[in-house]
């Protein structure tokens, strides 16, 4: 006798939420597959291929050396360049995981219509495609602060919780994001914009001294706050974040992803209809 | 013998307008519209709205299919465009969700709706095989054990290191299928893809899955191509504006599905709606036995086909070329004439004769189109104007019964 076949129910959608992940857990071939899928074929048919992946932080921290150091003068603990490098890092991995899990839904939308796995794998394929660059930007961030004499210390053991916590954060807001965007494609259009201005909200080209105490905490609501001023403290020491502060925006955003799966959940089924 | 699926009043209903990707500005209108007659207090608004949202918004593409197939069978889903195959197929493969109904499927379910989905153009064979293969439920380790039996069934073990974009379309379609055809699933289900590839590889695919319905397992096949369906399927399920009668043998499935007139074409009748800027046009078609119209011949005496054809002034000289077909829809002959064109009189008439004691009893229909000098298309009608040869008298050949083929060969018995 063979061993008892399983059976699968298809029903009308229930109304209830319910997460599932053991069922992601089974197609996690696939996810690994699809984020290798798109780091691998990244860079194909590019001359400089993976060095796009420094060419791009690396001229971005030069012009924001030159425009924020030579010609506005902003005071940093730290050399400007290392000081822009360090929070660029961060803020790269997550703009980029942000948008691309956005549009994770939508661009796999050829696969959806034809074959059935669990929708939520292209959003959390999406999201760790960008930490392979993370990896070579801190190479290069090292050679940076070998030129200037700077050594990290010990809190250099905290990188991987602040990258982490950017991902996370990208995966909260960009499954909320990647779901509204199937029906309303409006959310595509306004995503790039949001980014922008979210970077002038983050202390990335000034530190965050220049921000005035008073509203430190409601600026430190945005996630990323902690975050990039995390990634610094944890390359170039200098003074520590507000931990407790991290804490807080970190659960914000817990929450909010745990929002986002379950309305991903619920609204995964009508994909393939509304596409 | 147990049941592979088991199909419960299953419906889906898709709702018009709204199934499109909307803007937020269709979302505040629909808000509002919804706030307005209710701020109103107007009752007789509120009552009518639901009841005109269900008539115009929406429709069903499935009304109650019930049916259930046993294990180790192989159906054929036929039934014109639109019927809603392809939403049976995205229920079953749980791309989209019915309505109401239910639907048990015993065993891994693979379906192949499209060969070589998620293909990325920039990666290799290898790469891509890997990749199809876990998006159709495989593991990474099952692919491993696969893997040289697919790429020599695909037949592309030269370009396995070359990027996809590279890859004929044929090639593609090859690795696409070889990947599907070795999940081993115990249910499979296989869209009109065989529709693409050469004949060989076609008849490697149908070879393939005749395999797969000889070792037990159930396989869902739809086609438009009769002769696939008739070869393959034992068992028929017909759908017609999303509705069915459920399981029944293929040849009986066959008929239902043929007599399901297409448009303006009923038996022994087809008149078309042609624009009239065309060069030239098939207009009408009429079969004729004994001087009556008839779409019911008796297979013993003579009949007629009419061919109606409206020609511009400025046309070209034009050919006829018309096929009679069989109920699995492959041409039993063709007949081409050319078109004698005269300038005064646009509306020309042909005629075809059709000997008698040559087709056998059974359904036909026919194929007929015009050429232009270049051999380019100018009208083109497939499988129109159905007809049906009765067996009268008494053939000795047809006192038999069962399967005859489709003509009475010209023979002749030698004995000494």
């Amino acid at each position: 006798m063979k061993p008892s076949p399983q059976i699968t129910i298809i029903e009308p959608p229930k109304s209830a939420f319910e997460l599932n992940l053991g069922e992601v857990w089974r197609y996690r071939d696939l996810l690994m597959l699809l984020a290798w899928r798109d780091i691998s074929a990244r860079f194909r048919q590019s001359i400089v291929g993976y060095g796009w992946a420094i060419l791009r932080p690396l001229i971005t921290v030069l012009i924001y050396t030159l425009v924020f150091s030579k010609f506005v003068r902003i005071e940093t603990e730290q050399p400007y360049v290392i000081f822009a490098f360090a929070g660029l890092i961060p803020w790269l991995y997550f703009s980029q995981a942000l948008s691309s899990v956005t549009g994770s839904v939508v661009s796999g939308g050829a696969m959806l219509t034809k074959v059935y796995f669990p929708r939520l794998v292209l959003p959390l394929a999406t999201v760790a495609v960008g930490l392979i660059e993370v990896l070579l930007q801190l190479f290069v961030l090292g050679g940076v602060m070998f030129w200037y004499d700077f050594a990290p210390g010990l809190p250099i053991l905290a990188l991987p919780l602040f990258i982490a916590i950017a991902g996370i954060t990208a995966l909260a807001f960009g499954i909320w994001l990647t779901a509204l965007n199937v029906k309303y494609r409006d959310v595509g259009m306004a995503v790039p914009f949001l980014i922008q201005i979210w970077m002038y909200l983050c202390p990335i080209i000034y530190p965050i001294s220049v921000v005035d105490p008073e509203y430190r905490s409601l600026y430190s609501l945005n996630p990323m706050v902690g975050v990039i001023e995390g990634f610094r403290w944890s390359l170039l020491s200098g003074s520590a974040p507000d931990w407790s502060m991290i804490a807080g925006s970190s659960t914000v955003t817990f929450i909010i992803l745990l929002a986002g799966l379950l309305y991903f959940r619920k609204v995964e089924q009508t994909f393939a209809d509304v596409i | 013998m147990t049941t592979s699926i088991k199909i419960e009043g299953l419906s889906k209903r898709y709702r018009l307008g709204l199934t499109h990707a909307g803007s937020i500005r269709e979302l505040v209108n629909q808000f509002s519209r919804r706030l307005v007659p209710r701020r109103s207090g107007s009752h007789q608004q509120d009552v009518a709205e639901p009841s005109q949202t269900t008539k115009s918004d929406s429709f069903w593409a499935l009304k109650d299919v019930e049916f259930s197939i046993q294990q180790g069978e192989s159906v054929g889903i036929i039934g014109r465009n639109g019927a809603g195959k392809s939403t049976l197929l995205k229920i079953l493969s749980r791309i989209t969700s019915p309505t109401t109904g239910r639907v048990e499927l015993v065993g891994r379910v693979a379906s192949l709706l499209e060969v070589g989905t998620g293909f990325h153009p920039e990666l290799t064979g290898r790469e891509n095989l890997y990749l199809n293969g876990t998006i159709l439920g495989m593991t990474r380790a099952e692919v491993n054990r696969q893997f040289d039996a697919i790429v020599d069934f695909a037949g592309v073990e030269k370009f396995i290191d070359t990027p996809v974009k590279r890859y004929s379309s044929g090639m593609k379609v090859r690795l696409g299928f070889a990947v599907a055809a070795h999940l081993e699933p115990e249910i499979l289900i296989v869209d009109e893809v065989l529709a693409v590839g050469d004949m060989d590889f076609q008849r490697k695919c149908l070879g393939k899955m005749d395999d797969v319905a000889k070792s037990g397992r159930t396989i869902m096949f739809v086609s438009h191509n009769m002769a696939a369906v008739s070869q393959l399927c034992h068992t028929g399920v017909v759908l017609n504006q999303g509705m069915t009668d459920g399981v029944m043998p293929i040849s009986q499935a066959i008929d239902v599905y043929m007599k399901q007139a297409p448009g303006t074409s009923r038996d022994g009748l087809f008149i078309a709606d042609s624009s009239q800027d065309a060069p030239g046009a098939i207009t009408r078609i009429r079969i004729r036995q004994e001087g009556n119209e008839t779409g019911t011949l008796r297979h013993n005496e003579d009949f007629e086909i009419v061919y109606t054809t409206r020609l511009a002034s400025s046309a070209p000289d034009l050919r006829l070329s018309t096929a009679i077909c069989d109920r699995l829809q492959q041409k039993i002959f063709t007949a081409v004439t050319e078109i004698k064109h005269s300038k005064r009189q646009n509306e020309i008439e042909l005629t075809l004769q059709v000997r008698g004691r040559f087709l056998m009893p059974g359904r036909y229909s026919l194929i007929a189109g015009l050429l232009d000098p270049r051999m380019q298309l100018v009208d083109w009608h497939r499988f129109v104007c159905p007809f049906q040869i009765e067996n009268v008298g008494d053939d000795p050949l047809l006192s038999g019964g069962g399967d005859l083929g489709v003509v009475f060969g010209e023979h002749q018995w030698l004995t000494n």
